[in-house]
């Protein structure tokens, strides 16, 4: 594609910008033009800056966070200091990294119609443009649904509708698939890419899962860390230079399995997407590695701490949330509770904590019926860890919070402490003991949240999206947390719809569909049978697809060679 | 899941059809009317007909149930309470002494006091279906737009609405946050004191205010983006046309209004009626 024909749309020029509220610079020397009708992507760790870049796109900087601007920034020719926010909204259309955060009306139709209704646009012509821009996103039929009958995927849909009724040139995409399934992620990126190619609209991206954009084409991706650009070019240069890894950004899992098999990656192997993949060129290496690979010893079995036998749960007579649940859970294991939202997966650990009571069925813990016991004494067996950190700490203090469930339970304030010393230490919290909750990050929060459910000491961890929202970095951070907790002994119980985090840390995974127990066996079978990844809205993974493509006989072993090597060599 | 703060429920015909701004002007109107006649004849006029409306909206009596009981409590409260404060208003109201009986000196019943506190009664016995009618018959969000027409700042007529749409999220937010507080030994039940359950609730309100506060980061520069406050006008997605039943209704309406002020001004020539 010839760039210098086109007109920039987005023009950096050394642009600097600074938060009042911080000592040193955000963004430095930015230099940087995107041109009319193109898709770029742009791509760091948290903290690199990439949101900010956005955000100086959109008007948000300054509009509502104030800080200093050095060098120029164009958009459209047209300087953005000089322009309001309204003005850049007509231009730059922004779909905000929480859909159901950013859903403003009551009902679809109106949340749609936000920013026409503020433009003062009669009803007539309000309900017509409503309508044709909903059909392009596919919710025409779903005008009168109200937020909270909508799923995730669907409530992004009407966010993206909700600013293509604006004619805009640029459309601003802020993590589109932090809180997305893999199966909806991959519908998002699909319609994007539709309306970029329809539309002829130019595109930005802003997301730090690399591979689940790459699903479709991108032309250029800027890379970004510590407020710098440092890289910027195709995905396939990307993809054959060694940047990420380094910084910390996973790359996508097919382009680290030809890495691990000693694979040069080369621009003219075009690995920027699986499926433009020169096959031919690897083929011979990735099976030599395959072939290379020695079988893992098998786990020996170990007493089961947590049984289910015909687990059923209903709210009302007509919906079975749980239908039938058998499983059985070993001491010591870290298993991954997976399926769509709304599978049942959050009531099952709502039954199993006794937050609601089974209707039928039986939860045995080391063979003794749960039956009878109440929250707050299968909490000391069993610890709930929420999603949000924000959503359980009630005290200031750091000590307090962790000490908080022992002082309930009215243990000696000698013992608490030493109690909470050891949970601390655990949680790698131990010099913040005196420290406020306030200063720490979102993942030393966590941390918090989980020491004060191990200061109860519990055998079983159950936590919600431990990693929702996290960059690989402290994903990773927060997984091997966890992994060294089950080193510990500590049966670990995930709720997730990450694949990666299935495949990389549970070896064990049990799928949930519509209340049914659909799978129920390790992560690497789960993520290569076709069937359940379909019904339970995962995706196959591309180490499988990988395999396929090279004719290795089979797939999936391949992947539990993947997975077993990365183990070997990169954790131990 | 579907939860909503008003039940509405949507249903075809001549009231919920009225665009709300009507049902505003007629709440409105007819409101005012019992509100500043004491004529116990009018008041009771103005009642039967908001039964008649409130029949032809088809609203389920079990849809108001719990909202009935209360009112009902409040008015006895009131009624009782009206005696035991004042039992010789009605006189000082309308002039004129027919004691009933006498239980001691300050307490006598008289027909004027039966009359003044029976009327009041009346007076919100009429409001409170009229009320009711307007909140279930009206969907929430054109609430929010037919207050902006009656002259309701835009930015307030839409907090209203951002309201009705976040509290159902807080509300799940706060049960979920209860059930993880528990689980730590938090007891909400009737078994734990008064005292410790008063402090257990406020142990789940301050990671719900925290967990609010960055909502309202968040619809704030949602909505900044797509141009709320750009103009001094908007207009509203959810509002309905002024069709010409609606005129009527709202001439409906003033007509109550211009009703209560001719009978209070031309009939009895002050705000009470007095039969005796």
């Amino acid at each position: 594609m010839s760039q210098t024909a086109k007109k920039p749309v987005i023009e950096f020029e050394n642009f600097q910008f600074q938060y009042f509220s911080q000592a040193d610079p955000t963004l430095h020397d930015i230099n940087l033009k995107i041109y009319e009708g193109e898709k770029v992507l742009i791509v760091g760790p948290s903290g690199s800056g990439k949101s900010t870049i956005g955000n100086c796109l959109n008007g948000l900087i300054p509009f509502s966070y104030k800080g200093e601007i050095q060098g120029s920034l164009k958009i459209s020719g047209r300087e953005t200091r000089e322009m309001n926010i309204f003005e850049l909204s007509k231009k730059v259309g922004t779909v905000l990294q929480d859909a159901d955060g950013q859903f403003i009306g009551l009902t679809v139709g109106e949340d749609i119609a936000f920013a026409l209704e503020n433009d003062c646009v009669p009803l007539s012509e309000m309900k017509e443009t409503v309508q044709k821009v909903s059909d392009i996103a596919d919710m025409g039929k779903l005008l009168k649904s109200s937020p909270f009958e909508l799923s995730g995927g669907q409530k992004q849909r009407v966010s993206f509708a909700g600013v293509m009724v604006d004619d805009v040139e640029l459309l601003l995409f802020d993590e589109p698939l932090a809180n997305l399934d893999p199966a909806t992620g991959k519908t998002a990126i699909d319609l994007i890419d539709r309306v970029w190619k329809e539309s002829k609209k130019t595109v930005v991206i802003i997301e730090h899962r690399l591979e689940d954009v790459l699903y479709r084409e991108v032309d250029r991706i800027i890379v970004v860390s510590e407020g710098r650009i440092v890289a910027d070019m195709t995905p396939d240069e990307l993809m054959a230079a060694d940047i990420l890894p380094k910084l910390g950004i996973r790359e996508p899992l097919y382009v680290t399995a030809m890495k691990y098999a000693d694979i040069q990656l080369t621009p003219q192997m075009r690995a920027g997407r699986l499926d433009t993949l020169d096959i031919a060129q690897v083929k011979d290496a990735l099976q030599k590695w395959n072939r290379e690979q020695a079988e893992m010893p098998g786990e020996e079995a170990r007493r089961i701490i947590l049984e289910a036998e015909h687990l059923s749960f209903q709210y009302t007579k007509k919906r079975k949330i749980l239908q039938d649940i058998n499983f059985k859970i070993q001491e010591g294991e870290m298993v991954s509770i997976v399926g769509t939202n709304g599978a049942g997966k959050s009531t099952l650990a709502k039954v199993i904590c006794g937050f609601v009571t089974e209707d039928e069925g039986k939860l045995l813990y080391y063979g003794e019926d749960l039956k009878g016991q109440t929250i707050k004494e299968r909490s000391q067996k069993i610890g709930f860890v929420m999603q949000n950190p924000n959503q359980m700490i009630c005290k200031p203090m750091i000590y307090d919070e962790v000490a908080l469930g022992l002082r309930i339970r009215q243990v000696p304030e000698e013992e608490i402490e030493s109690r909470v010393d050891k949970a601390l230490k655990i949680c790698g919290l131990a010099p913040f003991k005196k420290w406020p909750v306030s200063a720490l990050s979102f993942g030393q929060k966590k941390r918090v949240t989980i020491a004060s459910m191990l200061v109860m000491d519990p055998q079983v961890l159950i936590l919600d999206e431990p990693t929702a929202g996290q960059d690989y970095h402290h994903y990773t951070e927060i997984m091997e947390f966890l992994k060294s907790l089950n080193d510990q002994g500590v049966t670990i119980i995930l709720i997730t719809h990450d694949m990666h985090l299935m495949l990389e840390y549970t070896p064990h995974a049990i799928v949930i569909s519509e209340g049914k127990k659909i799978g129920d066996a390790s992560a690497v079978e789960i993520l290569t049978n076709e069937d359940i990844t379909k019904r339970a809205n995962l995706k196959i993974t591309s180490l499988y697809e990988l395999a396929m493509k090279t004719e290795i006989p089979d797939p999936t072993t391949f992947v539990q060679n993947f997975i077993n090597y990365e183990r070997r060599t990169h954790r131990s | 899941m579907k939860a909503k703060l008003f039940d509405y429920i949507d249903r075809d015909n001549f009231i919920y059809n009225l665009s709300g701004l009507t049902k505003l002007v007629c709440f409105i109107c007819m409101t005012f009317s019992v509100m500043f006649s004491y004529d116990i004849r009018y008041i009771l006029f103005v009642m039967a007909l908001s039964v008649v409306f409130f029949r032809m909206s088809e609203i389920k009596f079990k849809q108001i149930k719990l909202m009935t009981i209360y009112v009902a409590i409040f008015l006895l409260m009131n009624f009782i309470l009206t005696y035991i404060f004042s039992p010789q208003y009605g006189i000082e109201i309308y002039g004129t002494n027919h004691e009933l009986f006498r239980i001691s000196t300050r307490y006598t019943v008289t027909l004027e006091q039966l009359l003044y506190q029976v009327t009041k009664i009346t007076k919100y016995a009429s409001v409170v279906p009229m009320g009711m009618i307007f909140l279930l018959t009206t969907n929430p969000s054109e609430f929010a737009a037919s207050l902006n027409r009656v002259g309701c700042n835009y930015k307030g007529a839409y907090a209203l609405s951002l309201t009705l749409r976040y509290f159902p999220d807080m509300i799940r937010d706060y049960q979920d946050i209860a059930l993880a507080q528990q689980s730590r030994g938090l007891d909400m039940s009737r078994k734990e004191k008064l005292g410790t359950r008063v402090k257990n609730v406020m142990n789940i309100c301050v990671p719900l205010i925290f967990s609010t506060l960055d909502k309202i980061e968040l619809i704030s520069n949602a909505m900044d983006l797509r141009g709320f406050g750009k103009h001094k006008k908007r207009t509203w997605y959810a509002a309905k046309p002024v069709r010409k039943g609606d005129w009527a209704a709202m001439a409906f309406g003033a007509l109550i209004l211009a009703g209560s002020l001719f009978v209070t001004f031309f009939v009895n020539g002050s705000r009470f009626y007095n039969p005796f």
